[in-house]
């Protein structure tokens, strides 16, 4: 909201020597959060004068219209002369007085005026429009002064336009509506800076009469609870809006519209109050205010036509036959509330004009306001609240400033249609803001303070005698305080509330800082131990971490040829995504991975190896909605299962990708291209990391997609499959335009048994038997399981078996390889004789033999 | 290298020291000046070792005078021998002497032969990183982890009960309409994307007893357009304490302590009263933070307040027994502050640059 400070003075003593600064920090002491503090008369820096318009001499032979006129600036130009100024506008005449801007002077946006020669004429200086000068949108023509204006030539114009002010821009937290009045915002400096307030709201005002000022039916006094209105018949159609007001309005960003529209918007600046004019001569019938039958339909004032639900709350004219509505129920003519419609609003030629005054529920205007996205003002007031006690004070103000400025004259009936219900009193133990807070407030404090604020406190003990139960406080623990908020306070429902409100006057710097002492904590769990393990452990090993954002697009699982009954292809789906063109969230880390690899291969990254940790989503299909679950009360343990159900399954899952090569190249001698080993190797230490033991993991080939089916391992856990690594699919390479042989590993982190205590090893201190036996096996024997064969024949004495060399060649015959392995042979009681070392060499090399038909090389 | 002048003399008896010349004592002082002088002139511990077999070796002087003692008469031959001993000696300890140095000036010569240009860049294994989002996390982590407190998680995609209705957010609240949601197709999943880790708070409540002290750091999610501000994903940590007796007097120590940890011993927090439908009071609160790239100044840094009963109401906890609060900030703001990020988009676009830049530390 903006507002201007000499608007706020209206109602609050401020001192006059107030520093801005001061008045920015009391409204954040309070809650108002200050978006900016302009100076207005700093945005206008040189002489800004009153001139009169002496003589006009028109220029022709121009591309536009140009005049060169002389303007008397009095004595501010040092002379005495009349100014002389070419201007581009015409809505000016001889005699007129103008604002004018003389040389040296610079206009917002640091638009520097000099003395200069155009249009074949010295021009020094210039007049202004409002928009020039920022004080409006309007660039219509210069500003002519009105007759109401008093000033001389010669005199500073910045008072005259409303330059000698400060403009605050203020955010409203959504629970104070009435912060966004500059009643509201004047009762809170009032409290903050200790000053008197004056409230327009005590104003007098007349109250409603027998016989009502316009015939109308509230037929839904929960949607609406005060419906109140008043006539003022023969207002002169032609009136303006006085130059003050729509100063104001256009500060507050509100443009301005007619007299009767313009006062319904000044009062609800002022008061709170949204309000609405019709036109009574446009309405043909009496006034039915009713929920919309749903399909019905209303043009509302910004031209939309608006298909209506039966839960907007609607203004029909009952003189209109309803084509969806049953007898009498009229035509809607205004969304309550919201906006009003097209064939009531005020007209040009207004001469009778029906001002109302509602007040409204708030959680239907929220909805209305959604539903049509129609955040006006008005809405805006609604949904965060509206004081229901000012209706008819702000009747009989739009009442007064039209008949004051539009002449006509006001109905002697007023009409008021008050369902609205008293509020019930909040039990505020009274040591309770010292308990919460930890400041010691005397009960005494504590109403004073309430009572600022505009509570009405009583001593409860009484009322608690009566019934205890009703007001939900336990008895005996001292003063309990029977406070009851003001009208204009509906966001105080709970002693919270009051706790907020004692804290927020005394001031928050009051509160001390203490540490508390939790009790003894367990540290991080095993699962986030894990979790940092694996990600220090990649980092370790050059990968990079990255973090992506979610969201991928429908066409992800085809570029990735998931197969169709693949469980990565069923997505959660974002009802209001950012980009359409990406509704989902992942089910694999791969894909944004690999368009953050590509965004670096963009910035000209050659070699990378990038790695995230992070969920993937699987809705939990056929799942449907969760079950409906209050407030009031702890869901049970089954209805909160039942709930959490629905939600979707999200491992954590751990991914890499590779490109280009692992190991540069450089003086040292050629790089090594990054490849499908690399990917396993990545898995294999992330399972070490994770504290899988080597014998627990196992990897076999496997065809899963987005991998190549001849390069691609699955890699298990206790014999689960925990994830997949290796080459990416040629075609998905192509398909997402990586660089060949790009190679990835993923994993689900969250499928990892939990590892128990590893027993500790026996660290035999004799030397070690090394052997070398080179195996000659069919080329589809996997040497995993060459390895697990001599393992296997080995028996206890095998310390280790290594992998040193894989061979094919035209002597070992077609489709053969021979695999070369160190075996080291330990006993942890004595040094090995060549003997026991050969033999368990042969046992291991008999069971290769009689698994996988292997044979000694060159035997 | 001269040839030894004495031939091997035969047994004279009866004694005659002038036919033993070798065990002429002029002759064994030659002898070990000879040796001396040849050792000094070896320049490496080649040449020194070859000089070796020459001084002390079977033929070398002293060797064959040693053999000549057998000849001597008895009376004699404890002189000549100790004769004979102290010209080894002093040849070995010569020799050792004269190795020692050459040895060293090898070795010397060895290190100046061996020198590389150190210079050279080896960047042969490249250097990994963490991401410095995730860095942070785990030192906030860390820092309450350390107070007492243990790490709460939960998931990114939850119930709107969980999100929103729990934390005191009714459906027709303005306040929900300010979240900017993600919601999960279709209409009426009863989904969101979690809009702040405040969610973990409901769950938290809902599965454990007081007393309560977790840290929530995490990925949330709102419907902002991406800018040099605005993310539709960042991250935030959330505290929420649970006990007895807890005040706001306690919020502010705690986040005083936070402070201190993210922005030096030097910062300090203020308060601005603000609205957050699931603590009440609440507050927005500011750091000061002296090393900031623009110079010491306050910054915004997150919200807190005390737990409001509703919400403890709707999670199980007992409002007239237990008082709690709740603080949160974005990691991604802290980050940006502390390290002087212009432009939240280096945190997710994965520029190795980026992380390789700030990953190692925070």
């Amino acid at each position: 909201m903006r507002v201007s400070v000499s608007w706020l003075r209206e109602y609050v003593d401020l001192p006059a020597d107030l520093p801005t600064g001061d008045l920015e920090q009391a409204l954040v002491d309070l809650g108002i959060e200050v978006e900016s503090v302009v100076d207005l008369a700093a945005s206008v820096t040189g002489q800004l004068v009153v001139g009169e318009v002496r003589e006009i001499e028109e220029l022709t032979g121009f591309k536009k219209p140009i005049r060169f006129c002389r303007v008397d600036v009095g004595a501010a130009n040092g002379t005495g002369e009349p100014q002389e100024i070419v201007c581009g506008a015409r809505n000016f005449a001889v005699g007129d007085r103008v604002v004018v801007i003389l040389p040296g002077g610079v206009l917002p946006g640091g638009f520097a005026i000099g003395a200069r020669k155009t249009y074949g004429h010295n021009s020094a200086g210039m007049i202004c429009s409002a928009k020039e000068l920022g004080v409006s949108d309007d660039h219509s023509g210069i500003i002519v002064l009105g007759p109401d204006v008093t000033a001389k030539p010669g005199d500073d114009a910045r008072p005259v336009v409303g330059l000698d002010d400060v403009v605050l821009d203020l955010e409203v937290t959504p629970d104070r509506g009435y912060a966004l009045s500059l009643r509201g915002l004047a009762r809170e400096l009032s409290h903050a800076i200790d000053v008197p307030l004056r409230d327009p709201a005590l104003a007098p005002a007349p109250g409603g009469t027998q016989t009502p000022a316009y015939p109308v039916e509230v037929r839904d006094t929960v949607g609406c609870d005060r419906f109140t209105a008043r006539l003022v018949r023969g207002v002169d159609p032609t009136a303006p809006t006085p130059s003050w007001m729509r100063q104001r309005l256009v500060t507050a960003g509100i443009r301005s519209i007619s007299l009767p529209v313009d006062i319904t918007n000044y009062v609800m600046l002022e008061l709170g109050q949204p309000m609405h004019a019709f036109d009574a001569d446009r309405i043909v019938g009496s006034l039915v205010v009713r929920r919309a039958e749903a399909g019905e339909k209303l043009t509302t004032l910004d031209g939309v036509t608006r298909v209506l639900t039966a839960d907007d709350m609607v203004i029909c004219d009952a003189g209109l036959d309803s084509a969806l509505g049953g007898q009498g129920d009229g035509v809607p003519i205004s969304l309550a509330a919201v906006m009003g419609g097209e064939t009531s609003e005020v007209v040009a030629g207004t001469t009778t004009v029906l001002f109302e005054a509602a007040h409204w529920d708030p959680a239907m205007v929220g909805r209305t306001a959604r539903r049509h996205k129609l955040f006006s003002e008005a809405a805006k007031r609604w949904e965060r609240g509206v004081d229901p006690a000012v209706a008819l004070v702000a009747l009989e103000r739009a009442v007064r400033l039209l008949t004051e400025h539009g002449g006509g004259t006001p109905s002697a009936e007023i009409l008021d249609i008050d369902h609205v219900r008293p509020r019930t009193p909040i039990s505020l133990p009274a040591d309770l803001p010292t308990r919460r807070v930890g400041v010691e407030y005397p009960p005494a404090r504590v109403v004073a303070l309430l009572e600022r604020v505009g509570c009405t406190v009583a001593q409860g003990a009484d009322r608690l005698s009566e019934d205890p139960g009703a007001v939900g406080v336990a008895s005996g623990v001292g003063t309990v305080l029977s406070v009851t908020p003001p009208t204009w306070r509906p966001d105080l429902t709970d002693p919270a509330d009051l706790v907020e409100e004692v804290v927020r006057l005394d001031g928050y710097d009051r509160v001390p800082s203490v540490l508390p002492t939790a009790p003894p904590g367990r540290g991080l769990t095993p699962r986030q131990r894990r979790r940092r393990a694996v990600a220090g452990s990649l980092a370790e090993r050059g990968y990079v971490e990255v973090l992506a954002h979610p969201f991928v697009s429908p066409e992800l699982a085809d570029q990735l040829g998931l197969p169709a009954d693949d469980p990565r292809r069923p997505a959660v789906r974002l009802a209001n995504p950012l980009s359409e063109e990406e509704p989902l969230l992942r089910t694999t880390l791969l894909g944004p991975l690999l368009g953050i690899l590509k965004r670096n291969l963009g910035r000209g990254h050659r070699d990378l190896a990038l790695y995230e940790i992070g969920a993937v989503f699987h809705p939990r299909v056929g799942a449907g909605s969760p079950p409906a679950m209050g407030v009031d009360r702890r869901p049970t343990d089954e209805e909160f299962a039942a709930a959490d159900a629905v939600v979707p399954a999200q491992p954590v899952h751990v991914a890499v990708v590779l490109a280009g090569d692992l190991d540069p190249a450089g003086w040292w001698g050629p790089g090594r291209p990054a490849g499908w080993a690399d990917a396993i190797e990545a898995a294999r230490d992330v399972l070490a990391a994770a504290g899988i033991p080597d014998e627990r993991v196992e990897v076999r080939a496997a065809e899963y997609a987005p991998w190549h089916p001849g390069r691609c391992a699955e890699l298990l856990v206790d014999g689960s499959v925990v994830g997949h690594a290796g080459e990416l699919h040629p075609l998905v390479v192509a398909a997402l335009e990586l660089p060949r042989r790009t190679s990835a590993m993923e994993l689900n982190l969250d499928t990892l048994p939990s590892t128990p205590v590893t027993p500790a090893p026996t660290v035999s201190g004799f030397p070690p038997a090394l052997i070398d036996v080179a195996l000659v096996v069919d080329d589809s024997v996997p040497a995993e399981q060459v390895r697990r064969a001599l393992e296997a024949g080995a028996g206890e004495l095998l310390e280790d078996v290594r992998l040193f060399d894989v061979y094919s060649g035209a002597q070992l015959g077609e489709g053969r390889r021979s695999l070369a392995y160190k075996l080291t042979f330990r006993a942890p009681d004595r040094t090995l004789t060549v003997e026991e070392a050969v033999a368990a060499r042969d046992a291991a090399v008999a069971v290769a033999a009689e698994r996988l038909g292997a044979t000694l090389r060159g035997a | 290298m001269r040839e030894c002048p004495y031939a091997m003399s035969y047994r004279n008896d009866p004694y005659d020291p002038k036919q033993v010349a070798l065990l002429d004592p002029t002759a064994l002082a030659e002898a070990v000046a000879d040796a001396t002088k040849a050792f000094e002139a070896a320049a490496d511990p080649d040449a020194l070792t070859a000089l070796r077999s020459v001084h002390l070796g079977d033929r070398s002087p002293v060797s064959l005078a040693r053999r000549e003692i057998g000849a001597l008469p008895p009376a004699a031959k404890s002189d000549a021998g100790k004769r004979v001993n102290e010209a080894r000696r002093a040849i070995e300890s010569a020799y050792a002497e004269r190795a020692e140095v050459v040895e060293r000036e090898q070795a010397e010569r060895v290190l100046v032969e061996e020198r590389v240009d150190v210079t050279l860049p080896y960047d042969r294994r490249p250097r990994g990183a963490r991401h410095p989002l995730s860095t942070l996390m785990e030192s906030i982590s860390d820092l309450f982890v350390g107070m007492g407190y243990e790490v709460a998680e939960g998931p990114e995609v939850d119930l709107e009960w969980v999100n929103f209705d729990a934390l005191n957010i009714p459906a027709d609240h303005p306040a929900r309409g300010l979240m900017d949601t993600f919601h999960i197709a279709p209409e009426g999943s009863g989904l969101v994307l979690r809009t702040h880790t405040s969610t973990v708070q409901t769950r938290t409540m809902l599965s454990r007893k007081p007393p309560i002290y977790v840290i929530v750091p995490g990925r949330v999610y709102r419907t902002d357009e991406i800018d040099a501000t605005h993310s539709p994903v960042f991250h935030q940590a959330e505290g929420l304490v649970v006990d007895k007796g807890i005040t706001m007097a306690h919020l502010r120590g705690t986040l005083d302590h936070f402070a201190r940890a993210m922005f030096g011993p030097e910062a300090k927090t203020r308060w601005r009263p603000h609205y957050f439908p699931f603590t009440e009071p609440s507050a927005e609160f500011d750091v000061w933070f002296p090393e900031h790239r623009d110079g010491p100044q306050w910054v915004e840094w997150g919200g807190c307040g005390m737990v409001n009963p509703r919400v403890l109401r709707a999670c199980g906890v007992d409002p007239e027994v237990y008082s709690g609060f709740a603080f949160g900030m974005g990691i991604d703001r802290t980050l940006m502050v502390r390290h002087g990020v212009s432009d939240i988009r280096h945190l997710f676009e994965g520029d190795v640059r980026f992380s390789r830049a700030l990953g190692t530390g925070a």
